[in-house]
């Protein structure tokens, strides 16, 4: 027997396999429009650091020279983006699965200590539930930053429909500039995210795919030294601990619910003694 | 949210799940792959992929539902408008073109066109617009132009028949460069007929002696050196539009 946590609703794992290729067609018609009028760099003074894109760039890419090709792509898959992205925050919203997600007021302070315990500098990261402090900054980020990217898109598309909107934003240019800079924001949470995953390691990636979250064999032993090396966790009711232990009894129904097709490893599991169930030993230790 | 609910399952069940969803996972990677491939070896319809064009062509419904002559774009002091006004295209702009035999030809009915001199339109009320002009490509320059609105045109020449039609057409003398612009968007307060910039005669890169300039649709509509305007259901040949671009273009 395994241990498992359905860490991934079906939906969430849908909406991020359309969003995935769909942004990517989204990114690479717009390198095919923006080449157009390529603008924007980085630099002070008259001295440029970055240009956005160099020569070689472009040229590597096969870029120029693509613009009714790019427009066409983008007002095409614009559609997927928009649908995809408001399908996923009704889901959100309703689903409760938000709550999982949005930052809390301890989220700002955990997320360093996150970040410091994945730079291997703190030892021990914060306690959380499906998403650390760091995540749920970042993954709520990146659903403004898509919201972001709809508005200053639509002011741009439709500057004199929309001139409200596309005043609000700064007016035509900068909107457009806006719209660049999330661009570039989206990429960089995409270098980030991937590496995250490669770190992170096949379980957590299988669980984007399946769902399914497989814990650990040790988890005995992993829960025992996060609890003594941080006592403090023991007393609260969102300690992972002490939170198996109350959710222990829910399991049946749960079960039921959740695993339609799989009803012979169900009945399985409602026959299994007390004994059985690794956890027990773990709660006993705690007490 | 029951997050961190454990479960049991089999060592079997699990092996199970997973080689289902990685089966659906990979089948979706392939097909999304096959889909991609498939729209660039479609049939296109003026250089687009034919599943795009239809998108496109319904973007261009959507978007003259919600188009309103209510809608205007912002207008600017005509100290805002700048003095070296970008030139960003000549097709169309043959040397052999005699500006002093130029009249406009107003095709209102096969057989019966109107023709008017420069000073015929100049006659009638003058609208000056100063706006944000948005190019295609993405730049956009506060330029200041004037002329006469297309809708008072229209109105002065009766042309009350041929505005019901769905779309009007523009070329140059040399037909090499023509537009065609939906009726509501030609008969928006913000189209003109267009023989001045910066107060002075249109130079002749900008389309001496008349070209249309409108605020709801990007530059390619805004075709210089008109000769001919006529009127049709169905769309009018379009330069941009055979290019790959979307015939409606409006902004």
């Amino acid at each position: 027997m395994k241990k498992v946590i359905r860490k991934h609703p079906l939906a969430i794992r849908w909406f991020h396999w359309i969003n995935f290729p769909v942004i990517a067609v989204m990114i690479w018609s717009g390198m095919l429009i923006y080449w157009a009028n390529d603008i924007y760099k980085i630099g002070f003074g008259n001295k440029t650091v970055l240009k956005f894109f160099p020569d070689s760039f472009y040229k590597a890419l096969h870029i120029p020279f693509r613009l009714a090709e790019g427009m066409s792509l983008h007002f095409v898959f614009m559609w997927l983006f928009a649908i995809n992205g408001f399908i996923y925050v009704l889901f959100l919203i309703f689903s409760g699965e938000w709550k999982l997600i949005i930052p809390g007021k301890k989220s700002l302070k955990e997320s360093l200590q996150v970040i410091l315990h994945d730079l291997h500098i703190r030892k021990t990261a914060p306690p959380q539930k499906k998403y650390n402090a760091a995540q749920r900054i970042a993954y709520t980020v990146v659903i403004v930053m898509g919201l972001g990217s709809l508005l200053t898109g639509l002011s741009i598309y439709k500057p004199v429909q929309f001139h409200t909107l596309c005043s609000l934003l700064g007016g035509y240019e900068w909107a457009r500039a806006e719209h660049f800079i999330l661009t570039i924001l989206f990429t960089l949470f995409f270098v980030v995210h991937i590496v995250q995953v490669i770190l992170a390691g096949w379980n957590n990636f299988r669980s984007m795919v399946t769902g399914l979250d497989v814990l650990p064999k040790e988890i005995n032993v992993v829960l025992q030294t996060a609890a003594i090396s941080n006592p403090a966790n023991l007393h609260k009711a969102e300690s992972p601990v002490i939170k198996m232990d109350n959710e222990k009894k829910t399991n049946d129904v749960t079960l039921k619910e959740d695993i339609k097709d799989d009803d012979k490893e169900a009945n399985e599991i409602n026959k299994m003694s007390p004994g059985e169930d690794n956890t027990n030993n773990l709660t006993d230790i705690n007490k | 949210m029951n997050y961190k609910e454990e479960i049991s399952i089999s060592e079997k069940a699990l092996k199970r799940n997973t080689i289902i969803s990685f089966t659906i996972f990979i089948a979706l990677i392939i097909g999304t792959i096959f889909l991609w491939k498939k729209l660039h070896q479609e049939a296109q319809i003026a250089q687009a992929p034919k599943t795009l064009r239809k998108v496109l062509d319904a973007n261009g419904k959507i978007s003259s539902g919600f188009l309103s002559d209510n809608h205007l774009a912002k207008t600017y002091p005509a100290s805002a408008a700048v003095k070296s006004v970008r030139v960003n295209g000549n097709v169309g702009m043959g040397n052999n073109f005699d500006p002093s035999s130029w009249m406009l030809q107003v095709v209102r009915n096969a057989g019966d066109t109107l023709l008017l001199t420069l000073d015929d339109i100049k006659a009638l009320p003058k609208t000056e617009i100063i706006f944000d002009f948005k190019c295609i490509e993405g730049w956009s320059q506060v330029t200041h132009w004037g002329g006469v609105k297309f809708s008072d045109f229209a109105a002065k020449y009766n042309l009350n028949a041929q505005t019901q039609m769905n779309y009007a057409g523009l070329e140059t003398p040399d037909k090499k460069y023509y537009v065609g612009l939906d009726m509501p968007s030609m008969l928006h307060p913000q189209t003109i007929l267009c023989y001045e910039m910066n107060g002075k005669p249109l130079p002749m890169n900008q389309g001496y002696p008349l070209r249309l300039m409108t605020t709801i649709k990007y530059g390619i509509k805004d075709l210089k050196r008109i000769q001919t305007i006529f009127f049709s259901n169905e769309r009018p040949r379009d330069y941009w539009y055979e290019r790959g671009y979307d015939y409606f273009s409006g902004l």
